[in-house]
């Protein structure tokens, strides 16, 4: 294998891994939001996969995909003021509402999905219109014949579809938000101690419904993202874990936003990973099963959690309802 | 003084929750454009009415008393286990092992061998997320939901290999012996000349379903490890400071948890495809956390639940036939209000009913 060809498949590996971020970055920052409120939220496999279908029904109906996108938020942010509701204000169980929205997000796309279009819980193949396409970045095509800066700048950096950037523009953006103003201090704070929050005079209760409601809208960018960019129509449990996988990351990156993007990379690329390498082959000896390596990304998100976590100190009122003193 | 009497607690409210539940999958229903009442009653009608629809319902009851179980019984140790989906998958395969291993002479000789077999590999499966748990604190719900998908990947890899029927495409093992064979309720019943379907699948397993809950109820409540387990579920800080060891509860719970899912594969794989095939659990594992909720995490509530939830799932199958325009999955849509509605706004149902009763009291007084 020369150079040039191992540095292509460098350049390929690379440019998958970021397309497959996307949804995990989405899905890490919107637990990052809730969970740093103090609502955990494993709801959010449940909201991408509500967001996928409406996002992509919509922008099928419409032709328009920004319109898909706005429907598939605005399914996502109901699940999420459902959860909102039970978690919040009936000061239910977490975890329960979560595994709730799940199952529901998994029957409502397929029996939904089934009585709309008729194919058997799928959504047709989107046309030309209701999909996004790739963004050229100034001087993508100009750069690409520079060695190694070029190739790297054109397939990697540049040439993602418009969500791709969102996501990645949201990571400093919530660490600014989260860490340098006043709604981020108070809703870190609603998370640790909601108590001394509200001897301030500061409303638990709104804030953890923000929380929850920007990782509603979160969510739903993520499974916007998933139906019409990744793929380009809903498919039955396309969301495939990355809910859960999200949450892990999360956990790995310690509920912060930097940690959190490179954690999301990291699953990611293990994504990439076993989608071009179905068969591997150990020296020549030995193949790798194909079921080893499509099992791959679970199997490390489970080591990752296991080994390399250390001590993970999550938000200390996660969990828990607020009740406020009489 | 307790607010209400135990009867509103543990009958009236899961049965508003439940009216609730189906009056919002009803809405669903509405929505789609077909008409909920008489999806109900296609449902019910099919679940109940023929022996055969009997047969079936018992049969999923059946996988859902053991997976109710499996969960209830997690969630007394405050753990959620959301993989019963997975342990119940490689249950199937220690199952299939057993009976694979011998020419089994008699069902009454295969079946106790075939459950050790099915709740080793069962609680193998749970023992590992609990370790995890207990010892590097990893959340046990994020490992054992990872844990169904590599249990569907190592099915797909053992089925697909070792141990592979050699004479069919199908990823499936050979036909058990003749000896594994358990008897059906038709089998059971014909001696005493009841009539019963002889399509039906439910068996001999219900029986040992009913044991299971038995012997849940006994462990829990009449044991003093089931008061440890209640214990640290309770509080684990207090039952730490009454020397109960967290690890252990941990690890025990959990293996009976896995246990009791890997139970399953007994009803399914040596009862009913009397060969192991590749998604025989068919979300079970999950109906597990819906039946154990509604149940209110006791074993006569989880018989009661796992009824419900086996008419259901028949009835879903009905709907096939007679309403083409819902899908099965409408189950799954009921199974998630049920669940939102019984165990996360269960405050919201039960406030208001506390409050009838305490004004209905002091009007007495």
């Amino acid at each position: 294998m020369d150079f040039a060809h191992s540095f292509l498949q460098v350049i390929i590996a690379m440019d998958m891994t970021v397309r497959l971020s996307v949804v995990l970055i989405f899905a890490c920052l919107a637990g990052l939001y809730s969970e740093r409120a103090g609502i955990f939220d494993i709801g959010l496999e449940g909201k991408l996969l509500i967001s996928a279908f409406f996002s992509a029904a919509i922008s099928y109906e419409t032709g328009n995909v920004w319109i898909g996108v706005l429907a598939g938020v605005g399914a996502s942010m109901v699940f999420s003021l459902i959860h909102g509701i039970a978690s919040i204000t009936y000061r239910g169980n977490q975890l329960i509402s979560g595994v709730a929205l799940n199952f529901l997000a998994s029957g409502l796309t397929i029996v939904i999905g089934h009585a709309w279009f008729k194919k058997g819980g799928q959504s047709p193949a989107l046309p030309q219109s209701s999909r996004f396409h790739e963004i050229t970045l100034p001087f993508a095509d100009a750069m690409r014949d520079i060695p190694m800066i070029g190739p790297l700048y054109a397939d990697v950096i540049s040439g993602h579809k418009p969500l791709v950037y969102v996501a990645f523009l949201l990571v400093p953006f919530t660490w600014w938000l989260l860490f340098r103003t006043r709604f981020g201090l108070r809703l870190r704070a609603v998370g640790e101690n909601p108590a001394s929050v509200d001897t301030a005079g500061v409303s638990v209760i709104r804030y953890r419904y923000a929380a929850v409601m920007i990782a509603g809208v979160l969510c739903g960018l993520g499974g916007a993202y998933l139906a019409t960019s990744q793929a380009s129509a809903f498919g039955r449990e396309m969301s495939a874990l990355r809910g859960f996988i999200a949450l892990a990351a999360l956990i790995f990156a310690k509920w912060r936003p930097w940690h959190a993007l490179m954690a999301c990379l990291l699953f990611g690329f293990l994504e990439a990973i076993s989608n071009l390498y179905p068969n591997i082959n150990v020296f020549g000896i030995f193949e790798i099963p194909v079921q080893f390596t499509q099992a791959l990304p679970y199997i490390l998100t489970v080591v990752i959690l296991a080994g390399f976590v250390g001590k993970a100190v999550a938000p200390r009122a996660g969990g828990e309802p607020y009740v406020k003193e009489r | 003084m307790d607010k209400m009497p135990r009867w509103a607690d543990v009958v009236l409210i899961p049965l508003i929750s439940l009216c609730l539940a189906l009056f919002a999958s009803g809405l669903v229903v509405l929505a789609i454009g077909e008409d909920p009442v008489k999806a109900i009653t296609v449902m019910i009608k099919g679940a109940l009415g023929s022996t055969s629809g009997i047969g079936y319902t018992l049969y999923y009851a059946t996988n859902y008393m053991f997976t109710g179980l499996a969960v209830a019984v997690a969630f007394h140790a405050r753990m959620f286990n959301i993989g019963g989906e997975g342990q119940a998958a490689i249950s199937g395969v220690g199952v299939a092992v057993v009976l694979l291993a011998f020419d089994w002479p008699h069902w009454t000789i295969a079946l106790p061998f075939a459950i050790l077999g099915g709740g080793l590999f069962g609680a193998v499966w749970a023992a590992i997320p609990a370790y995890l748990q207990a010892r590097r604190d990893s959340h046990i719900v994020i490992t054992t939901i990872m844990f169904n998908y590599i249990a569907a990947a190592v099915m797909g890899f053992l089925l697909n290999g070792i141990m592979k029927n050699p004479n069919t495409q199908n990823a499936e093992t050979v036909n058990f012996p003749d000896g594994a064979h358990l008897p059906t309720i038709h089998e059971m019943l014909a001696p005493l000349g009841i009539e019963f379907s002889k399509s039906a699948p439910a068996n001999v397993s219900l029986l040992l379903a009913l044991l299971c809950a038995f012997l849940v109820w006994f462990l829990l409540w009449r044991t003093r490890l089931g008061y440890a387990i209640r214990a640290f579920g309770h509080s684990p800080t207090a039952a730490s400071y009454a020397g109960i060891s967290a690890f252990k509860i941990t690890m025990i719970a959990m293996i009976i948890s896995g246990a009791l899912a890997g139970m399953l594969s007994i009803n399914v794989v040596m009862g009913e495809q009397e060969r192991l095939i590749k998604e025989f659990v068919e979300g079970a594992g999950f109906v597990g956390i819906a039946v154990a909720l509604m149940g209110r995490n006791h074993p006569i509530g989880i018989i009661l639940a796992a009824l419900l939830f086996g008419m259901l799932a028949q009835g879903g199958f009905e709907l096939l036939w007679e309403m083409p325009g819902i899908s099965k999955e409408v189950v799954l849509v009921i199974q998630g209000m049920i669940i939102l509605f019984t165990g996360a706004l269960d405050y919201m149902v039960r406030k208001p009913i506390e409050k009838m009763f305490i004004r209905a009291r002091e009007g007495q007084s």
